[in-house]
């Protein structure tokens, strides 16, 4: 499981705080308004930020000072998920020999699969510009699907897709991450990709990550703070 | 990314190839006691002939600048292109155009003779001053360039609306933008100026036009005196240094003028006075330029068939010392494209190429007959100076690819090998390639260092030009010159185009 165990996240003037305990497996939504820190508690669990104080534990063992690539951990970020530059074989490939050597037949297979999975065989010689908005998100899965981490997190990857795509992609990577029992966190601040794609929802607000609540639970009832941002 | 280690060797190497020389001038000069009664005067000279240089440079390229801010006429974007050709046009060759043009044969004195008035000279401090203003005004304009394009359009629709006659309109709007950057300009072209070697060694001369870089010449090769030589470098190393840090302030770092094909719709100057005004500029500007280049292209040709002997293997030399300096400043570049790298890089702007060759000079001796190694040390020092322009152009670039990738890059946990070979080098590909063919063009006309080092044997091609000068073979020298033109632009061109090509 992965623990959040007292941690303090500063920047600047800005605190965040967080503790608690994610499932392996799990789908967790992460919701706030902007600016809450959503983004950056997304950046301590992959190792592009330190925190100030606390611990990040996977299944027990203390990550918090493991570089982004050495932890059990892959992500989508909001842009750049490919280099615009290479085709999309040798994008995948990176993924799956960080040393940058030649790709073995089997890599190439793994590759071919890969893009097949996500709709998208014979792609490969593309390069990520010569791909519509929803083939380049489908390709930056496929990504991830070869990187194979048991920690996934997504951080607002499909905010430029339209409704109908996102939700397409939204239920791919569900299918993706029940498939390979990953855990995965979705950072978004729409409360319907909460409600359709994640168990139990961090709310981040004030300051504070909260530990996750069941999701219906959860705006079925809102806290003071979730009523403010929904509007409701 | 373990950029660290790479870095620190690379910023370790520049430091120690220029303090360690700097270190050794220091020492050998001991306490001035080697100045010979004419170097105060080298001093007065090279100050002098440096202010009226920047001067001219800045106040002619004023008008020009606005000319080309507000006029858009065919053939534009190549006089903007002419004015960055000096920066990879080797001295010697611009040189023997502005002979053919202000010489005593050339073509400016045959009409004065044709108008019965007095012929001028191009030696001197006028020659000095001349191939200076040759150089440096096309830099001072587009510096000046910039700031013009600079200005809010915005404001220039409201001086319009406003109906402010052209007095108001420079008064209000443009004196200030020309207060702000003329004396950044001014202090970048003196600074160059400053360190004129080529320039004064062809063009000057004499008691009454020496610089002190040229004198630092003299001492090594006429009397030997490897003592005043060195109180000489530290001298002009004193003057570099006070000159480049007021020069670093004035100006906010000059760039290569990104986006300078850009007009700024303007509604003033329709009237017939500005027109002609502008139109003068642009025509005076051009026949400025294009004349000697024109004319050395002209009086080039016959001679190629000449081939004298020792061209080919002069040429040789030169290639091969382009190519090595370009393979090392690239090496020094690359990891050192950052902020402090770049701070670093300014070392060496600041030491003179003469003052390190000096420096170099005097540590081998001890052990090998310089002379021998000429070509190498040539190819050393003009890696060590254009690593300055390197940087300035690699760094943005750097840093742009480090601010969107890196992240991906960490996630993927990709080797330093792999970032490097997949991400960082193919991403960088056109400012590489840009720096590269800037370093291999400026090291394959350079006439600076070579000089100091090489006996009769060896040689590079600007060298050899010169040589030819010295030994009246004219018609050879213009020869061996077009040669010389046309492969540093080559060069140029071939990196240039390498780093553009599917890129």
């Amino acid at each position: 499981m992965l623990e959040l165990a007292d941690l303090t996240i500063r920047a600047g003037a800005f605190t965040l705080r967080a503790d608690m305990t994610l499932q392996p497996g799990e789908r967790v939504a992460v919701i706030g308004p902007s600016g809450a820190g959503k983004s950056t508690l997304l950046d301590v669990i992959a190792g592009f930020y330190a925190p100030e104080a606390g611990v990040v534990r996977w299944q027990g063992r203390d990550i918090t000072g493991l570089a982004p690539g050495a932890r059990p951990v892959s992500i989508l970020f909001q842009d750049q998920n490919l280099f615009p530059h290479l085709s999309l074989a040798r994008n995948l490939g990176l993924a799956l020999r960080p040393g940058g050597g030649r790709l073995g037949e089997a890599d190439t297979m793994n590759v071919e699969e890969a893009l097949a999975e996500v709709g998208l065989a014979g792609f490969g010689a593309r390069k990520p510009a010569q791909l519509s908005g929803g083939q380049a998100s489908r390709a930056a899965l496929a990504r991830v699907m070869l990187q194979d981490r048991p920690v996934l997190l997504l951080d607002e990857p499909f905010a430029a897709l339209g409704p109908a795509l996102k939700t397409e992609m939204l239920d791919r990577v569900a299918a993706l991450a029940e498939a390979r029992g990953a855990l995965t966190l979705l950072v978004s601040h729409d409360p319907a990709d909460a409600r359709r794609f994640a168990e139990r929802t961090v709310l981040v607000a004030d300051g504070v990550a909260h530990p996750p609540r069941d999701t219906k639970a959860l705006f079925d009832d809102p806290p003071a703070a979730l009523a403010a941002y929904l509007g409701a | 990314m373990a950029r660290g280690p790479v870095a620190i060797i690379a910023a370790l190497a520049v430091l120690a190839l220029t303090l360690v020389p700097l270190g050794a001038v220091m020492i050998r000069a001991g306490g001035f006691a080697g100045f010979a009664p004419g170097d105060m005067e080298a001093v007065r000279f090279t100050l002098w002939q440096a202010t009226l240089s920047a001067l001219f440079s800045v106040l002619a390229a004023v008008p020009v600048a606005r000319a080309l801010a507000r006029r858009n006429f065919p053939g534009r974007g190549l006089l903007v292109a002419l004015l960055g050709a000096p920066f990879i046009l080797p001295v010697i060759v611009a040189v023997l155009g502005l002979i053919a043009t202000f010489g005593t044969n050339g073509i400016v004195n045959r009409a004065l003779a044709a108008l019965g008035l007095p012929e001028t000279t191009i030696y001197g401090l006028h020659g000095v001053v001349i191939a200076h203003v040759f150089f440096n005004l096309p830099l001072a304009t587009r510096l000046i360039l910039q700031g013009w394009l600079a200005m809010p359009g915005e404001r220039l629709r409201l001086a319009a609306s406003l109906g402010l006659t052209p007095w108001a309109m420079f008064r209000t709007l443009e004196l200030p933008m020309l207060a702000r950057i003329l004396p950044g300009a001014f202090a970048v072209i003196f600074v160059i100026c400053l360190s004129s070697f080529a320039v004064a060694l062809t063009l000057g001369g004499g008691p009454r036009a020496t610089t002190v870089e040229l004198a630092i010449y003299q001492a090594m090769r006429f009397d030997f005196d490897l003592g005043r030589a060195a109180a000489l470098s530290v001298v002009q190393l004193a003057l570099a240094m006070v000159a480049g840090l007021v020069a670093l302030r004035l100006s906010g770092g000059a760039g290569f003028g990104a986006g300078l094909d850009r007009i700024v719709p303007r509604w003033d100057g329709q009237g017939a006075v500005a027109r002609s005004l502008d139109a003068g500029a642009i025509a005076a500007v051009a026949l400025f330029l294009l004349t000697p280049l024109v004319l050395v292209t002209l009086r080039g040709l016959p001679g190629l068939v000449m081939l004298p002997p020792g061209m080919l293997e002069a040429a040789w030399n030169s290639l091969w010392v382009a190519l090595v300096s370009t393979a090392l400043c690239l090496t020094w570049a690359l990891p050192l494209a950052t902020r402090r790298g770049e701070l670093l890089g300014l070392l060496g702007i600041a030491l003179s190429p003469l003052v390190l060759g000096t420096g170099l000079f005097l540590i081998v001796r001890p052990y090998v007959n310089p002379f021998t190694l000429a070509l190498p040390v040539t190819a050393l020092v003009n890696a060590l100076v254009s690593l300055p322009f390197a940087l300035r152009i690699l760094r943005p670039e750097a840093e742009a690819i480090r601010a969107d990738h890196a992240r991906l890059a960490q996630s993927l946990g990709l080797t330093p090998w792999a970032w490097t070979r997949w991400v960082f080098l193919p991403r960088l590909r056109r400012p590489l390639g840009f720096a590269a063919g800037l370093t291999a063009a400026l090291s394959m006309g350079d006439l600076g260092v070579i000089a100091l080092f090489a006996d009769p044997e060896r040689a590079t091609l600007p060298l050899y030009v010169y040589r030819l000068m010295g030994s009246y073979q004219m018609a050879a020298a213009q020869g061996a010159a077009l040669v010389l033109l046309a492969s540093s632009l080559a060069l140029f061109w071939a990196f240039d185009r390498g780093g553009r090509v599917d890129a």
